[in-house]
C-alpha cells in the first residue's frame, strides 16, 4: 500500500490527467466487451462465456486485414463486421438451441466453442503472439496537458469508444428497435404475438454484442499482443463489470467499466499489489449489499 | 502320457545344441551388429504450443540441426541419435508425465528437458527417482543447480543462469550509473518467481557495484497481462532516471509498444535483460534506440565466425533466426556428443562422469569455450554481454562482454550467503 503516493497524485494536475485518461481508455475499451455481454444476457438470458473469444477473433481479423490492405479503417471494419458474422452463425446454429437451458449447459457449449475457436486460430495464425502495426498516422508524440501525458492513439480510442457508448445507450433507450428489444427481453411471447420476428431480434442483439466485442479486439490489436486464448482475461473483467453494473444494464456496464478502469489506473499508484484484489472485493461487496448490481433491476 | 512327451530326450537335446551353435555362429553376430547400429534415443519434453511455443520450437530446431550433423558424420560408431520430441503445452504435470512415458515406454537413453523452470523442476523430480541422465536446456532459475538439495549425479543444466545474468547486468548498469549519475530507479517485472527473484538479484548487484542507487518504486504486471497502461503510467509518474525489467517475449513486446506511446524511453534509461532476442526484436515495430539489453542470443555476439555460421545455417533451414533457447539446445548436443565419443557407449554413469568438468570449443563461449562445471553440474563460460539497441539489424550495438572472473567471485559469495557453498 502506498496511500501517500496516491494522495500526492490526486493533488497533482499532471498525475490526474495521466491517470484519468488512462482509466477512461481502459474502462471504455472494457465497456465495449462488457456491454455486449450484458446485452446478450439481458435480452437472451444467455451467459455467453465465449464472449472473450469474439474479442480475440476481432484482433486476428483486424491484424490480417491491416496486413493485407494497410488501412486502419478496413482493419476496424473487418474486426467488427467479421466477428458480427461469426457471432450470427454461432447464435443461429449453436446458441439459439440452448436458450432457456440451465447455466451448466450454456457453460459446456460455450466452453466447447472457446476450445474449438482457439484451436482453429492456432491452425490459421499459429500459436505465437502477433502484433498489429500501429498506423504511422497515430505514431505521434503524446499529448501533454498540464504536465500529464496522453498517448495520441488513446485519444482516438477514447473518441471511438465514447461515441459508441452514447449511440448504444441512445439506441437501446430511445429508438423503436431498442424498445422492441427491451420488450422482447421481458415478454418474447407477447412481442411475437404482435407479429414481430423475435428470433430475428435475438439474432440481431447477439450480432450487435459480437460486433462490439470484435471492435474492441480490433481497436486493441495495435497496442496489445494478439495470442490464442487472449479472450480469457477480458472475459473475467467483463463478468466483474456485469456483476457490479447489474446483469443486463448498459448504463450499469458503463459505470462499472469506468470504475474498473480507474481502479486499475489509480490502484497502480496507491495499491499496486492489490488492484486485482480490489476489483474482486468491489464485486463481492456489490453481491453482498446490492446483489442485482449498481444499476440492475431487482428480480421479481 | 509317455516319458518322451514329458522330457527332452538326448537326441533332441543334441539337435537343439547344434541349432543353437549354428545360430551363435551366424545369427547372433547379426543381432549384435544390429544392436551396434541401434539409435541412441533422446527424449525431449518441451512446449510446442501456446504463448511460449517459440521456446520449444526453436529448441527442437537447434537440436535437430546439430543431431543431423552428428549423424551425417557417422554418429557414434555408426549409431545415429534419434530424438523424440513431445509437447507439454506448458503444463508442468504434463511435462513430468511425458518424461516418465519416454523413460518407461520409449526406453530413451537420456533426456533433453526442453522445459522452462516451471516444467523443468517437475522433470527434475522424475529423473531424480529414475536415475535417467538428463540435460536441462531451458531452466534459468539459479537454485536448480546452485542449491545442493536439488543436485544429483544424473542432472545437468546447459542453460544460462539467473545469478550470472544478474551479476553481469548489475556490473554493466553500475558503469552507466556512474557515467550518467542515474540514481533514481524503478522496476517493472512479471509477478511470478522468475520475475521477483531475477529483479531482486539484479538490484542486489546494482547496489553492490553502485551503492548510491535508490529504488523509488516497483510495478509488477502479472504474467501474460494483456494491457500495461497502468504499469506504464505508474512509471511515468515516478519519473525515474532508469528502469529495470525482466519482462520477456510477447509481454515485453506489448510493454515496449505501450511505453513508446507514452514517450517513456525519452524520459528514462531502460535496462531490459531479455530484450536482445530475435523473437522480441523482430516483433517490436519501432524499436526504441538506446535501450540497454543483455544478450539472449545475437548472431553478432560473440563476434566469431562460428556463431554467425550457426545463425545463418539455422536461418537457411527455418527461415528465422535462433533464440537464446536455440544456442543452449545446440550446446547440449555438442556436449553430449563429445561425452558419447569419450565413453564410446550410453552407460549413464560413465556419460555423467564424462560430462562433469567437460570443456568444449564453442561459438557461444566467452573465450571460444564453454564448460560443464563439475561442482554444480551447470554451464559456465558462455558469452554474456550488454549493449544498446538500434532500430535495424543487428539491433544491438556497443556490446560489452561480462567478465567471468567477477561473475565467479560474486556467485561464490552469493552461494555462501544462501548457505549453499
Amino acid at each position: 500500500m502506498d496511500l501517500g503516493e496516491l494522495a500526492s497524485c490526486l493533488g497533482s494536475a499532471s498525475c490526474l490527467v495521466t491517470q484519468v485518461s488512462a482509466g477512461l481508455t481502459i474502462g471504455l475499451l472494457l465497456f465495449l466487451v462488457a456491454s455486449g455481454l450484458t446485452l446478450i444476457f439481458g435480452v437472451l438470458g444467455l451467459v455467453n462465456f465465449a464472449h472473450g473469444t469474439l474479442y480475440m477473433l476481432g484482433s486476428y481479423f483486424a491484424l490480417t486485414a491491416y496486413g493485407a490492405t494497410g488501412s486502419f479503417l478496413v482493419a476496424m471494419a473487418a474486426g467488427a463486421l467479421g466477428v458480427a458474422v461469426v457471432g450470427l452463425l454461432m447464435e443461429r446454429f449453436l446458441l439459439s438451441r440452448i436458450y432457456g437451458t440451465d447455466v451448466l449447459m450454456q457453460l459446456l457449449v460455450c466452453y466447447a466453442i472457446i476450445l474449438i475457436v482457439d484451436d482453429v486460430v492456432k491452425i490459421v495464425w499459429g500459436g505465437d503472439f502477433l502484433k498489429m502495426d500501429l498506423p504511422d498516422a497515430f505514431r505521434r508524440p503524446p499529448i501533454i496537458i498540464a504536465g500529464g501525458i496522453i498517448p495520441y492513439y488513446y485519444v482516438i480510442l477514447f473518441a471511438i469508444t465514447a461515441v459508441i457508448a452514447v449511440v448504444l445507450a441512445y439506441g437501446m433507450g430511445r429508438t423503436r428497435f431498442g424498445r422492441t428489444v427491451r420488450a422482447a427481453a421481458v415478454n418474447p411471447g407477447m412481442v411475437g404475438a404482435l407479429g414481430i420476428n423475435t428470433a430475428a431480434i435475438f439474432a440481431a442483439v447477439f450480432g450487435i454484442g459480437a460486433m462490439l466485442a470484435g471492435l474492441a479486439g480490433a481497436l486493441s490489436a495495435p497496442i496489445r499482443s494478439v495470442v490464442p486464448g487472449a479472450g480469457v482475461s477480458i472475459l473475467i473483467e467483463s463478468f466483474i463489470v456485469t456483476v457490479i453494473g447489474g446483469m443486463g444494464s448498459i448504463w450499469g456496464a458503463l459505470i462499472a467499466s469506468l470504475l474498473i478502469g480507474f481502479t486499475r489506473s489509480f490502484g497502480s499508484i496507491g495499491f499496486p499489489l492489490f488492484t486485482e484484489g480490489m476489483m474482486f472485493l468491489m464485486m463481492a461487496l456489490v453481491l453482498l449489499l446490492k446483489p442485482s448490481g449498481l444499476a440492475g433491476k431487482r428480480q421479481a | 502320457m509317455s516319458q518322451h512327451d514329458r522330457g527332452i530326450d538326448r537326441r533332441s537335446a543334441l539337435k537343439a545344441s547344434a541349432a543353437l551353435g549354428a545360430a551363435a555362429m551366424t545369427g547372433f553376430p547379426m543381432i549384435a551388429r544390429g544392436q551396434g547400429r541401434q539409435p541412441i534415443k533422446i527424449g525431449m519434453p518441451t512446449i510446442l504450443s501456446g504463448r511460449v511455443a517459440q521456446l520449444g520450437v526453436s529448441s527442437r530446431n537447434a537440436v535437430m540441426m546439430e543431431v543431423e550433423k552428428f549423424n551425417a558424420a557417422g554418429g557414434l560408431d555408426g549409431r545415429p541419435i534419434e530424438v523424440i520430441v513431445r509437447d507439454s503445452r506448458g503444463v508442468p504435470a504434463e511435462a513430468a508425465r511425458i518424461a516418465r512415458e519416454m523413460i518407461t515406454s520409449d526406453r530413451v537413453d537420456l533426456l533433453f528437458d526442453g522445459e522452462p523452470s516451471s516444467g523443468g523442476f517437475a522433470v527434475h523430480e522424475v529423473v531424480r527417482e529414475t536415475g535417467t541422465l538428463t540435460l536441462h536446456l531451458n531452466s534459468e532459475t539459479s537454485s536448480l543447480t546452485a542449491d545442493p538439495r536439488q543436485r544429483f549425479w544424473n542432472a545437468f543444466r546447459v542453460a544460462r543462469q539467473g545469478i550470472h545474468d544478474s551479476i553481469a547486468g548489475g556490473a554493466y548498469a553500475a558503469e552507466i550509473v556512474k557515467a550518467r549519475n542515474l540514481t533514481r530507479w524503478m522496476t517493472v517485472s512479471p509477478d511470478y518467481a522468475y520475475g521477483r527473484d531475477t529483479t531482486a538479484e539484479f538490484l542486489e548487484y546494482l547496489k553492490a557495484f553502485a551503492p548510491n542507487v535508490q529504488v523509488i518504486g516497483e510495478t509488477w504486471p502479472r504474467l501474460f497481462q494483456p494491457d500495461y497502461t497502468e504499469n506504464v503510467t505508474r512509471l511515468t509518474q515516478g519519473r525515474p532516471q532508469a528502469i529495470y525489467s525482466c519482462l520477456w517475449a510477447g509481454d515485453l513486446v506489448t510493454f515496449v509498444e505501450q511505453a513508446s506511446l507514452y514517450g517513456l524511453f525519452n524520459q528514462s534509461q531502460f535496462f531490459g535483460v531479455n530484450m536482445a532476442d530475435y523473437t522480441t526484436l523482430q516483433q517490436i515495430k519501432q524499436l526504441p534506440r538506446g535501450v540497454h539489453s543483455g544478450n539472449r542470443y545475437l548472431k553478432t555476439f560473440p563476434p566469431v565466425p562460428g556463431n554467425l555460421a550457426f545463425a545463418e545455417d539455422y536461418n537457411r533451414r527455418y527461415q528465422t533466426y535462433p533464440t537464446n533457447w536455440a544456442w543452449q539446445s545446440a550446446t547440449a548436443v555438442h556436449l553430449i556428443t563429445e561425452a558419447l565419443k569419450k565413453v564410446g557407449g550410453t552407460d549413464p554413469r560413465a556419460l555423467a562422469n564424462a560430462l562433469k568438468g567437460l570443456t568444449i570449443d564453442s561459438p557461444f563461449g566467452a573465450d571460444g569455450k564453454v564448460t560443464m562445471r563439475a561442482e554444480d553440474q551447470t554451464l559456465v563460460g558462455y558469452a554474456i554481454g550488454w549493449g544498446t539497441t538500434i532500430s535495424a539489424d543487428p539491433f544491438v550495438e556497443n556490446m560489452t562482454a561480462a567478465d567471468w572472473t567477477t561473475i565467479f567471485r560474486h556467485e561464490q559469495e552469493w552461494k555462501r550467503s544462501k548457505g549453499w557453498a
